[in-house]
């Protein structure tokens, strides 16, 4: 008896040791937030878009490099100004089986341009998607789109017979009174699986077994856990009941840090933070000023921002964690140009200079708006700059406020002076120029041109750059409207921040500008 | 009694009625869904449609109009945050809130009783002192703190409790819980502990100066001159005269530790309802705010009817219907 016991032992024993190598890779992670929604096409959430990802796969996607290279799609080419041929991967099947066709893919572009969807945005442009064949499909849009395939990253496929089979064809409408299957269930193309889900408590997803690609990480198992504490969560990671934390908060880096068992990898965000003014109104609404309004003033915007100490900022503010910048797009992204990252330097004799000569010799009182929950010390940075800004002669009264509250405000062009931070998802700075610079005409230009900036040459480039085909012209274009920018000062920019992703030792990931956590990179050690 | 009954019941719509009112003209500010629906690459057609369409853009009486009439139907729409119905969402996170609240109740009560009877007793003993000082910080300290420091001694140095979470939760009928599993129980104890400090030491406070006012009394006094036990004397007569005020306090308690368990289920992760409004908060998600802040506005607005209601059984004074007597 004990040796058949003994004999079982070791053959348990022996299948645990071959199974070993390789196998049963649990990534346990924790960030503020939760996945929002598995129907893909129902938030536009960075994390959760992020999330989905895991799950759905899109035609192409991002290599490190932040190059388009194949992901659902093997190959593609321009047929026409005006359309785009994809050549799908064949031999695909969806998590529940269903083989992936070029159905999928006109299903899925029509399914994301329809009523409900959120996710719009990432097909304009895009008017419609037609089949060739099984595994040729051809993507019409209404003009030259030359960002066409970095907008095309986000666009993940679902199967056409599983939305149909769970009745959930339409995107779900938040005015409905009950939950559709999408949300909580998924089916996509991608590395893993949605294994459990329990919003604000745990997400579980296992590695896809009949996934078409090679996993270069080796997680097989991901536990999502949101932590919405931030003190929380650092303990979480502290005490090993997670591996990896997103957002760690900057305040508790040195903790982690002198941690044996944690380490902290730091990358630079795609992101540039800035200041905006408003120089459309003929009166500020929140200043002293009366019957004028000074942001229309060059020499005003350019005293301002001589007066700003991004060196200070950066040391004292950001524990060296910032890139000093005077360009309006970081070196990631596509059209950046090193000859327009001019930072003046901090200079508050010349900055008083300035405002003399521009008649405001005694300085002038303007309220700066702040969110205080959205960038890394956002409310800290806007409380430097209002006592910089004081050196030269200003009152600036500080106006702080959550984002949700915060966004809304700007939006409406509700403020005179504030702080905004932008990433350009589709790393084409195109997009930064189109959403920030250009008129706002109610036509989707300037959707975040807050400050009402406005210059016919400038207008007239960022046009043209969106329907020139030759990508050699193009680049000139948008070299020259990056420069045009900051000769201009339209925005005050500060600095590029870095952002710090916080894991145990045994963990090796790839840090992304873009703040994704790519999990197909992820190491387990 | 009838009357009365139905007094207080219409009172207690009264208030619901504000409190919903009040919530739905504060929503005006609390910021825009929309914005974080879409994200920033949103167009303003699709923007001003989905402002429509979620009925964002009516006055916010016309939206507290149909937020009533739904709410009449059982209908709390649907979250904008997570996409499910609000009521499902809040039947799932009640057990954790009122298995955590409960919880905290009987340990504020199990160590309060007896520490208030205690420094009742002696109220010179070093140890009654010691609890005494102690009990100030429980007083004193946010609750945030505490759990903060909890988290960081015994989950981070001594790693003998998770920092968050309910553990294993086992599912009974419609109901969770994390009592039948040992990391359930072990995920209990701190945030137990937060939540329940400051109840146990206002009952401690409380059971003290009850008891050293009783043991004063006459009666007390004959007790001990018919020579019965310290032990009859002090818990047969002494505190049970000190329970009447205690079991008020507590039962008021109760609402409170529901209502504000936001911040102790915030600091330990807890998926509770509490932690359901502040992810809420953050997402602008307004039909799960207002069914929550109508939520604790029926717990609270029960509560008191009851302690209405049993305030009558109690005093017979009550129950003489004259002019003037509901104004107690």
């Amino acid at each position: 008896m004990r040796k058949a016991w003994g004999i079982c032992m070791s053959v348990v024993l022996a299948a645990a040791l071959a199974a070993a190598p390789g196998y049963a890779k649990t990534f346990r992670w924790a960030s503020q937030g939760d996945v929002l929604s598995f129907d893909p096409y129902s938030q536009n959430e960075s994390f959760n878009n992020t999330f989905n990802s895991y799950v759905y796969e899109s035609l192409v996607q991002y290599d490190k490099k932040f190059d388009v290279v194949p992901q659902l799609a093997v190959k593609w080419e321009q047929i026409s100004p005006t359309s785009w041929r994809f050549h799908l991967r064949p031999n695909v099947k969806f998590q529940e089986g269903e083989p992936f066709t070029a159905d999928d893919v006109v299903f899925s572009v029509h399914r994301m341009l329809s009523k409900y969807s959120m996710m719009k945005s990432y097909l304009a442009g895009v008017t419609d998607a037609k089949k060739v064949d099984d595994l040729t499909v051809d993507i019409i849009t209404g003009g030259p789109a030359p960002v066409l395939l970095r907008q095309l990253t986000d666009v993940r496929i679902m199967s056409k017979a599983w939305c149909e089979k769970h009745n959930v064809v339409e995107v779900q409408n938040y005015l409905g009174k009950q939950e559709t299957y999408a949300v909580e269930h998924a089916n996509g193309t991608g590395p893993y699986i949605l294994k459990s889900r329990e919003p604000d408590v745990k997400t579980v997803l296992t590695a896809n077994p009949h996934w078409w690609g090679k996993m270069e990480g080796n997680v097989t198992e991901i536990v999502y856990t949101p932590i919405k504490s931030a003190a929380t969560r650092t303990a979480a990671l502290l005490s090993g009941e997670v591996d990896f934390v997103l957002d760690p908060p900057l305040q508790d880096l040195p903790k982690l840090l002198a941690d044996p068992n944690v380490k902290v990898v730091q990358g630079e965000e795609n992101r540039t933070i800035f200041i905006g003014m408003d120089q459309a109104r003929p009166e500020l609404l929140y200043s002293s000023v009366k019957g004028k309004n000074p942001f229309k003033d060059l020499r005003v915007r350019q005293a301002l921002n001589m007066s700003v100490d991004r060196e200070a900022i950066k040391r004292t503010l950001m524990r060296g964690m910032s890139i000093p910048t005077g360009e309006l797009v970081t070196h990631q992204i596509y059209g950046y140009d090193q000859a327009a990252n001019i930072i003046p330097p901090y200079n508050v004799a010349k900055a008083k200079e300035l405002l003399k000569e521009a008649g405001y010799p005694n300085g002038f009182e303007v309220t700066l708006d702040c969110p205080n929950d959205r960038y890394i010390n956002d409310a800290l940075i806007c409380q430097a700059l209002a006592s910089m800004w004081a050196k030269v002669g200003l009152t600036v009264k500080l106006n702080a406020m959550p984002k949700a509250q915060y966004f809304a405000k700007i939006n409406k062009n509700d403020t005179s002076l504030y702080m905004l931070g932008w990433a350009v998802a589709t790393f084409d700075a195109q997009d930064a120029l189109l959403n920030l610079v250009h008129t706002r005409n109610g036509k989707g230009a300037g959707e975040y041109n807050d400050g009402g900036y406005s210059n016919a040459k400038m207008d007239s480039l960022i046009d043209a750059m969106q329907v020139e085909p030759d990508v050699k012209k193009r680049l000139g274009m948008i070299h020259e409207a990056l420069m045009m920018h900051t000769t201009d000062v339209a925005h005050i920019m500060l600095h590029q921040q870095e952002i710090p992703w916080a894991m145990r030792k045994n963990i090796a990931v790839t840090h992304s500008a873009d703040n994704r956590l790519r999990m197909w990179w992820v190491h387990v050690n | 009694m009838t009357a009365y009954a139905i007094r207080r019941v219409l009172q207690a719509l009264v208030v619901m009625l504000v409190v919903g009112f009040v919530a739905f003209s504060l929503f005006q500010y609390v910021g825009d869904p929309v914005q974080l629906m879409l994200g920033q690459f949103a167009t303003p057609a699709d923007r001003l449609r989905l402002t429509h369409e979620l009925g964002l853009d009516r006055p916010f009486y016309v939206q507290f109009y149909h937020f009533l009439v739904n709410a009449v139907h059982g209908q709390f729409g649907v979250s904008l945050r997570i996409g499910k119905p609000v009521s499902v969402l809040l039947a799932e996170r009640l057990p954790a809130t009122l298995e955590l609240s409960v919880c905290a109740a009987i340990f504020a009560l199990v160590v309060g009783i007896p520490a208030g009877v205690y420094t009742g007793l002696k109220p010179n003993s070093w140890l009654a002192r010691t609890m005494l000082s102690l009990s100030l910080l429980g007083v004193s300290l946010p609750t945030f703190l505490i759990g903060i420091l909890l988290i960081l001694v015994f989950a981070v140095k001594l790693t003998w409790l998770p920092a968050f979470g309910r553990g294993t939760v086992v599912h009974v009928g419609g109901w969770t819980t994390g009592l039948l599993t040992k990391s359930g129980l072990v995920s209990l104890i701190m945030p137990t502990i937060t939540l329940g400090l400051f109840q146990l030491t206002l009952i401690m406070r409380l059971v003290r100066s009850e008891m050293l006012e009783v043991l004063r009394t006459d009666y007390i006094k004959f007790a001990r001159a018919r020579g019965l036990t310290d032990r009859a004397i002090n818990f047969g007569h002494a505190l049970k005269n000190t329970l009447v005020p205690v079991i008020t306090i507590t039962g008021l308690q109760l609402g409170s530790i529901i209502a504000f368990s936001i911040i102790t289920e915030q600091v330990f992760q807890w998926p509770g309802m509490g932690l359901l409004f502040i992810q809420a908060v953050s997402y602008v998600d307004i039909p799960v705010m207002a069914a929550y802040l109508c939520l604790v506005a029926l717990v609270f607005v029960t509560i008191n009817l009851i302690v209405d209601l049993l305030y009558y059984v109690v005093d017979p004074r009550l129950r003489v219907d004259r002019p003037g007597a509901a104004g107690h």
